[in-house]
């Protein structure tokens, strides 16, 4: 089953269209990455899934029922601009706010005394939100967000204000939610975090889904045909009507790298058949790109013919 | 409705348990006590002073007549004026009043000494009793008789009376009723003022402190606003309740200790100790006792059940009607000092009603302002609780309040539509247009 489907979902405003016909699959169970440069309208679509503002056209699908004023209590958000009431003591303010996802006062407690354990923090219980550091109130505000296990976590850059310690706290806690059956989206714009943990991404440029899928295939989709060859001698002679130099550089010990594009029909297979007779071999490497590099080429429009490619594939 | 529930009480509780709300809600109502305590004591200062002062009168002329009043007592010194005045120095005595001989058709040369500069009040006072002698000496002289003359200056204490539609007759005390409309109207501008502040506070605090849109995400937008609009009402409600008990137990302690002092009847001991024989103190006397069996009847006439309900109807109406404005403000601006701008164009209208309160409805509580102040929903908390209690047509008191009704529950709506946009939007220059923006969105 999937935990969430859109449909066309449409969000106009006066003078511009902040969503336009966006569709995204988000399987049950993965990681899922939505990114796109600021001003996308990656915030705008969380918002509608959270129902904070409503959606002028299309359909949106919650664990296979549409999405109603219910699920509320099964969504987990942390915003983008998150905060906590300063004058609040830490207990308190995640009673309030587990009440306010529909848990009882009692199933509150428990939950978050589990939670406090986890993070070692039990202690935090009658500290004032004021009184704690930046990362303090982040870990609060993150188990603010999953405190009620909710089955949809949704994360808006989540580890901006986390020191890298924490932030591997809060990774490892992620991954723990998704083996006990949680999807997660993020929404993020750094890169390292979508190559480490989402399994899923889209991308969302100027108000349109551009690009979705498994990262591994959307990866696949976005080869090059580029390879690195690691030789003896800086002789490499590669004919050219069928491949394209792109750089050739020195090594220690007389080895050299080369860089090279294979023209329509070339494949990893038909490159190392070639190069065997060409030269010594000492290491032989596909390109893949990273997620940045699909990112960046996609949002400036370098991209568009392996988008055209994705898109035909898809 | 759960959700606002949660919402109201954390809005109460995190108030309620502050240590200002302690102080503010304990150390108000000393200070009444304290101020009345003082304004006691005053008055008792005062009527210690206020004793009759005695003044010599050295009369040449010998066709006075001088009577004690309650503020002077007369004492006649057959002595010329020079051993007069010696004889004065010696005394503990207000003043020597000399009159020559004096012909009362050209009364000049009258003197009065004091030992101290004497207030013009008590110089009038003696003035108009001497004019008052030379007025009657020359009525007698053209032989006007002296029942005549009594009768031509009559004792004139007007009596107060309301006839209502059914021709029954109420004796009523504008005085009261002014003291009355004052207070009730003064207590909810002040009430709608203070706590819509806090309101707007409390929604800027939200904003400012980004916990918004977590919150958002759980409840709706209307239902946090809601939530906290009647979540302030109600620590208002009972830091009034707390001010009201403690004023009046605080206040009745205070009077009882001072009650054996008090001015009136200290006064009222005085005089008929001095007096008990003249007869015409003993009848002023009993006037004075007929006047405080008047103003108890008053009491009595006026309806307070009726006003007390009106003043809850319209202290809860004029709070909820502003309280949405507030929030409406609070939502749009990052902070306090932008807060500003919007904030006079919302009081302007409660002012208007503070004000009207002075300027027309104490003054002529039946008049066409009057009249329009108290039934248009953003005056009508103030105006009408301050004409209330000089009798207010049904047929308008239910107008007005169905206008309240109305009236809250636009600007509720209003309020709504432009705070789901505004809690969201941070770093917006918001102007009228931009507020008219976001209430046009659609949901």
């Amino acid at each position: 089953m999937n935990a969430l489907i859109t449909r066309g979902v449409t969000k106009r405003y006066a003078n511009h269209t902040a969503l336009d016909q966006v569709s995204v699959t988000i399987p049950e169970r993965s990681i899922y990455g939505l990114l796109g440069p600021n001003g996308a309208g990656k915030t705008t679509l969380i918002r509608i899934i959270n129902q904070i503002i409503n959606r002028d056209e299309g359909d949106i699908e919650i664990f296979g029922e549409p999405l109603r004023e219910k699920h509320i209590e099964i969504i987990g958000y942390l915003p983008e601009e998150r905060g906590l009431y300063k004058k609040m003591k830490v207990g308190e303010q995640l009673l309030y706010l587990a009440q306010l996802k529909g848990l009882s006062r009692k199933q509150a407690l428990d939950r978050i005394k589990i939670w406090l354990d986890k993070f070692e923090i039990r202690d935090w219980w009658n500290k004032k939100v004021e009184d704690l550091s930046k990362g303090m109130a982040q870990k609060v505000q993150f188990i603010s967000t999953v405190m009620h296990e909710p089955r949809l976590i949704i994360l808006d850059e989540p580890f901006s204000g986390f020191d890298p310690v924490n932030a591997q706290l809060i990774t490892e806690k992620i991954l723990e939610l998704k083996e006990n059956g949680s999807t997660i989206i993020f929404s993020t714009h750094r890169m390292e975090t979508v190559e480490s943990l989402c399994d899923h991404i889209a991308l969302i440029n100027k108000s349109k889904k551009i690009l979705e899928g498994p990262k591994k295939q959307v990866k696949a989709q976005f080869k090059s045909n580029t390879f690195v060859v690691e030789h003896r001698g800086n002789q490499l002679i590669l004919p050219v009507e069928r491949y394209e130099l792109i750089k050739q550089v020195p090594l220690e010990d007389g080895l050299y790298s080369t860089t090279f594009k294979g023209k329509e029909g070339i494949n990893g297979n038909t490159v190392i058949r070639e190069l065997i007779d060409l030269t010594e071999v000492h290491s032989f490497q596909e390109v893949v790109p990273g997620m940045a590099d699909i990112f960046i080429s996609l949002v400036k429009g370098e991209g568009d013919e392996a988008l055209k490619k994705h898109l035909q594939e898809a | 409705m759960n959700k606002i529930w949660l919402i109201i009480q954390r809005e109460f509780l995190n108030r309620v348990q502050k240590k200002s709300f302690l102080i503010a809600t304990i150390l108000v109502p000393l200070i009444f006590p304290a101020i009345i305590g003082g304004l006691v004591f005053v008055a008792i200062k005062e009527a210690e002073s206020a004793k009759p002062e005695t003044v010599q009168v050295v009369d040449e002329s010998k066709i006075f007549e001088f009577k004690n009043t309650r503020k002077f007592n007369f004492v006649s010194l057959d002595l010329p004026l020079e051993q007069a005045k010696k004889a004065y120095n010696e005394t503990q005595d207000f003043a020597l009043l000399y009159i020559p001989a004096i012909d009362i058709n050209k009364p000049e040369g009258v003197a009065i000494y004091t030992k101290e500069n004497p207030s013009i009040e008590k110089v009038a006072d003696l003035e108009s009793l001497i004019k008052n002698q030379i007025h009657d000496l020359k009525l007698k002289e053209y032989n006007i008789d002296e029942a005549v003359l009594k009768s031509l200056r009559p004792d004139v204490n007007l009596k107060q009376f309301n006839i209502t539609e059914t021709g029954e007759e109420k004796s009523s005390s504008s005085g009261m009723l002014y003291g009355l409309g004052f207070g009730l109207g003064i207590l909810i501008y002040m009430f709608v003022l203070i706590y819509g502040i806090q309101i707007m506070q409390g929604v800027i605090d939200e904003k400012t402190s980004k916990v918004v849109e977590v919150v958002v995400s759980s409840v709706k937008p209307f239902q946090l606003m809601l939530g906290k609009i009647i979540g302030i009402a109600s620590v208002g409600l009972l830091q009034f309740t707390i001010w009201i008990i403690l004023i009046s137990v605080l206040s009745s302690g205070t009077l009882a200790y001072f009650g054996m002092k008090m001015p009136q009847r200290q006064a009222v001991e005085q005089v008929s100790k001095s007096f008990a024989a003249d007869p015409e103190v003993q009848e002023a006397m009993n006037q004075q006792n007929n006047k405080a069996a008047e103003f108890l009847a008053n009491m009595s006439q006026i309806p307070f059940g009726k006003i007390a309900f009106v003043f809850v109807f319209y202290f809860l109406g004029g709070y909820l009607l502003y309280g949405a404005l507030f929030a409406a403000v609070g939502s749009a601006v990052d902070s306090q000092q932008e807060a500003q701008q919007f904030q006079f164009p919302v009081t302007l209208p409660l002012l208007i009603g503070y004000l009207g309160l002075f300027l027309f409805i104490l003054r002529d509580p039946h008049g066409p302002v009057s009249f329009w102040l108290s039934i248009i929903p953003f005056t009508s908390p103030v105006a009408m609780v301050g004409r209330i209690a000089f009798g207010v047509d049904d047929w308008q008191l239910i107008l007005s309040m169905v206008l309240l009704v109305g009236g809250f529950l636009l600007t509720t709506w209003i309020a709504g539509r432009i705070y789901r946009v505004g809690i969201l939007m941070t770093g917006v220059k918001v102007n009228y247009k931009v507020l008219a923006k976001w209430f046009m969105l659609k949901g």
